[in-house]
């Protein structure tokens, strides 16, 4: 069992979320996040699926996937070679000395305290996955409220992303 | 010019000669416009058999089959046969009505998300909603459906966009698809390699599905094997790839088919796969497919290689091109002694008779499929007599064998025998079926004979569905639940209620001649022929 990142390029058409999602669905694949936006060509949105599945189903991921009508690319952002950013919101409860110690560990992650109440704050943390999980586990000693995700987004180094084509 | 007439339009522009539908509110105005145009238009008796037979249309001419119905439960009543046609990879623009466009979404009357339905079986789909994209769509739609690996792509058309006045009606010349883009051309290098271990090869074999036919590859496959006598067996919806009796054709692969091709896939060194998916059905256990030896698998689809079995080497393309590149490769290979090797398991059958006083169904459909015309169709249905026919039909040059392999749908047989006939009214066309199959397309029958198509349909009848039984019979300790269909209807008075010649084979006696005047019969004609449920296709 792996987890891949794979990037894809799909034309922005009426339902083309669903049926990329519903292609995983049907087919039984793992998605562990998917995050969809416009790219610097409106024409076309960029998802980031983060998928998980032994090598055969990994492979067969990018083929089913690159078949749909509506994907002009699919390819892997390979670790090495790749940036991912994740963002994630973080509501914990926190009084006046809590604060103080919670806000050292923000510090420390280069976090943000987005929202402050008498009783809890609101964190926001940007970085690879590892990074916010390492953080989410610290403030564990604290009573965490609710967390909300992006899951990643990335993008190859150098020129090394998806083409476009005219 | 309104939305309706553009998409009458369209399919008169697409060359389209029939389409096979059911209205209602919701695409009667569409059917009102396609009444101006010289198209054919067939009312069907139930919208599932608008796709099948479409589907019997399209394998038969390798054009794209086109059928049309309304909205709610006319589309999800055709969503079945939507599915046969996308696990055969057959080619059809299917269309449908739907409600208003502001009404899409508030569970209006005869509404149903037919294109979110049908999302997983179709290999497009199109919810119209501005008149002036129907030429676009329609083109795309066609485009999409025959190339690359063939499908069925769906357009769902609102009642007001067929109404709606089109601006300035432009058929597009060419289709520009920014994402959509098929392989044709196999890689040479790819070729080369495949060349390569073929001359190495001691026991090559050729493994053919449905994908030749597809492709209309079928001269250039029978090039290729008999330039380099190379053993050749095939899938199911292979059938007719080569003569029955063709000295290098050894049958069909898979847990229903022959032994001697089953033991060419064990025991070949290269198998160059084409056009096959190696199927569950096909290839029992596809993780031992491979061991020792070496498979090339030539498919216009890149997800089917590596996906049920691989490693392997991969040519994408068409077939028609790939082989015809193989064709032009110059090499020399001997399989003489390969071939000589393989010829003993050939005439052996497994099979042991269970009893005299019915008809054996093998025998029948070796002896129906030896009184048929070279050129004609045969149809089977799905079930016992699906597994009989494909195993002991004798299909000889030109001729075809359809079935819905990959969906196994009961009651494809007698909707697909109608669109075949009309494709193409010169051959002679039969519908083989078993009881139950046949109950779920009788309905038909009123098609057939208000059209005038004149096929000839069997009725295997053991007033049981036969492939459950065996079933039961090997693993549910011969509990017989849900399979007794009963001995009604009566088949002799159906015939008379539909004027349709009725002919009875109850015995092996004379049974030859019966076909013969069966077959010869001016009229449309069903034979019933009575088999023992006892009998099984193992």
């Amino acid at each position: 069992m792996h987890t891949k990142v794979f990037q894809l390029l799909v034309d922005n058409t009426t339902g083309v979320l669903s049926r990329i999602a519903g292609l995983f669905s049907r087919r039984g694949y793992n998605i562990e996040s998917i995050t969809a936006g416009t790219t610097a060509d409106p024409k076309y949105t960029r998802i980031t699926i983060v998928a998980s599945g032994d090598d055969d189903i990994l492979e067969q991921i990018e083929k089913q996937v690159r078949k749909l009508t509506d994907v002009r690319d699919i390819r892997e952002l390979e670790p090495d070679r790749s940036v991912y950013r994740e963002l994630a919101m973080i509501k914990v409860e926190a009084d006046a000395t809590q604060r103080v110690q919670i806000g050292s560990l923000v510090d420390m992650f280069r976090a943000k305290v987005i929202d402050v109440t008498d009783e809890s704050l609101m964190i926001e943390i940007t970085g690879n996955v590892p990074k916010v999980d390492a953080f989410i586990n610290l403030l564990k000693g604290y009573n965490i409220l609710e967390i909300a995700r992006t899951g990643i987004a990335g993008l190859a180094r150098g020129k090394d992303g998806v083409v476009y084509l005219p | 010019m309104n939305g309706a007439d553009a998409m009458a339009k369209c399919l008169e522009l697409e060359n389209v000669k029939v389409v096979y539908g059911y209205p209602g509110v919701a695409i009667a105005n569409f059917f009102d416009r396609l009444g101006n145009t010289g198209i054919r238009q067939v009312l069907v008796r139930t919208e599932q058999n608008a796709g099948h037979m479409a589907s019997g249309y399209a394998r038969t001419l390798g054009e794209v089959g086109v059928c049309a119905v309304t909205s709610g439960p006319g589309a999800t009543n055709l969503l079945t046969g939507i599915a046969t046609a996308y696990a055969d990879s057959i080619p059809l623009v299917c269309i449908s009505g739907q409600v208003e466009s502001d009404l899409i979404g508030s569970d209006g009357f005869q509404e149903a998300d037919v294109t979110g339905a049908a999302e997983s079986f179709v290999k497009y789909s199109y919810l119209v909603k501005d008149v002036n994209d129907i030429p676009r769509v329609f083109k795309e739609a066609f485009y999409i459906a025959n190339t690359g690996r063939r499908g069925p792509v769906l357009i769902d058309v609102p009642i007001d966009v067929q109404k709606a006045e089109i601006k300035n009606f432009q058929y597009p010349e060419e289709v520009s698809l920014r994402t959509y883009k098929p392989t044709v051309k196999g890689h040479v290098q790819q070729i080369k390699k495949a060349v390569s271990e073929l001359k190495k090869a001691k026991r090559p074999l050729i493994c053919a599905g449905g994908g030749i036919f597809l492709a209309g590859a079928k001269d250039e496959l029978i090039s290729f094997v008999t330039k380099h006598d190379i053993p050749l067996v095939h899938t199911m919806m292979g059938i007719g790839v080569l003569p029955t009796d063709h000295e290098l054709n050894y049958g069909m692969v898979g847990n229903n088919g022959t032994v001697s091709a089953n033991k060419a896939m064990q025991e070949s060194d290269v198998i160059i796969m084409i056009g096959a998916r190696v199927a569950d059905r096909a290839v029992a256990n596809p993780d031992t497919v491979l061991d020792n030896k070496v498979l090339v698998h030539i498919d216009v689809d890149p997800a089917e290689i590596g996906k049920n079995v691989g490693p392997a080497i991969p040519i994408v393309g068409d077939a028609k091109s790939i082989l015809q590149d193989l064709v032009d490769t110059d090499f020399e290979i001997d399989t003489g002694k390969w071939r000589e090797y393989l010829k003993q398991y050939r005439s052996i059958r497994e099979r042991v008779r269970v009893s005299d006083k019915y008809v054996d169904p093998v025998a029948f459909v070796a002896l129906l499929s030896m009184a048929m015309d070279d050129r004609s169709i045969y149809v089977a249905d799905v079930g016992q007599n699906q597994i009989w026919s494909c195993r002991n039909a004798n299909i000889r040059t030109g001729g075809r064998f359809y079935t819905s392999g990959g969906m196994g749908t009961m009651g494809y047989a007698i909707p697909a025998a109608i669109g075949a006939k009309m494709a193409d009214e010169k051959r002679q066309v039969v519908a083989v079926c078993g009881d139950g199959g046949f109950q779920m397309s009788m309905m038909e029958f009123a098609t057939m004979k208000e059209e005038g198509v004149d096929i000839k349909v069997v009725v295997l009848k053991n007033n049981y569905l036969g492939l459950v039984r065996e079933y039961q019979h090997y693993s549910l300790n011969d509990r017989y639940e849900m399979v007794k269909l009963g001995t009604y209807p009566r088949l002799s008075d159906l015939a008379r209620a539909y004027d349709i010649d009725y002919y009875l084979a109850d015995g092996m006696e004379g049974l030859e001649e019966k076909i013969k005047d069966f077959l010869s019969a001016k009229n449309q004609a069903i034979m019933e022929v009575t088999v023992d449920a006892n009998d099984t296709v193992k």
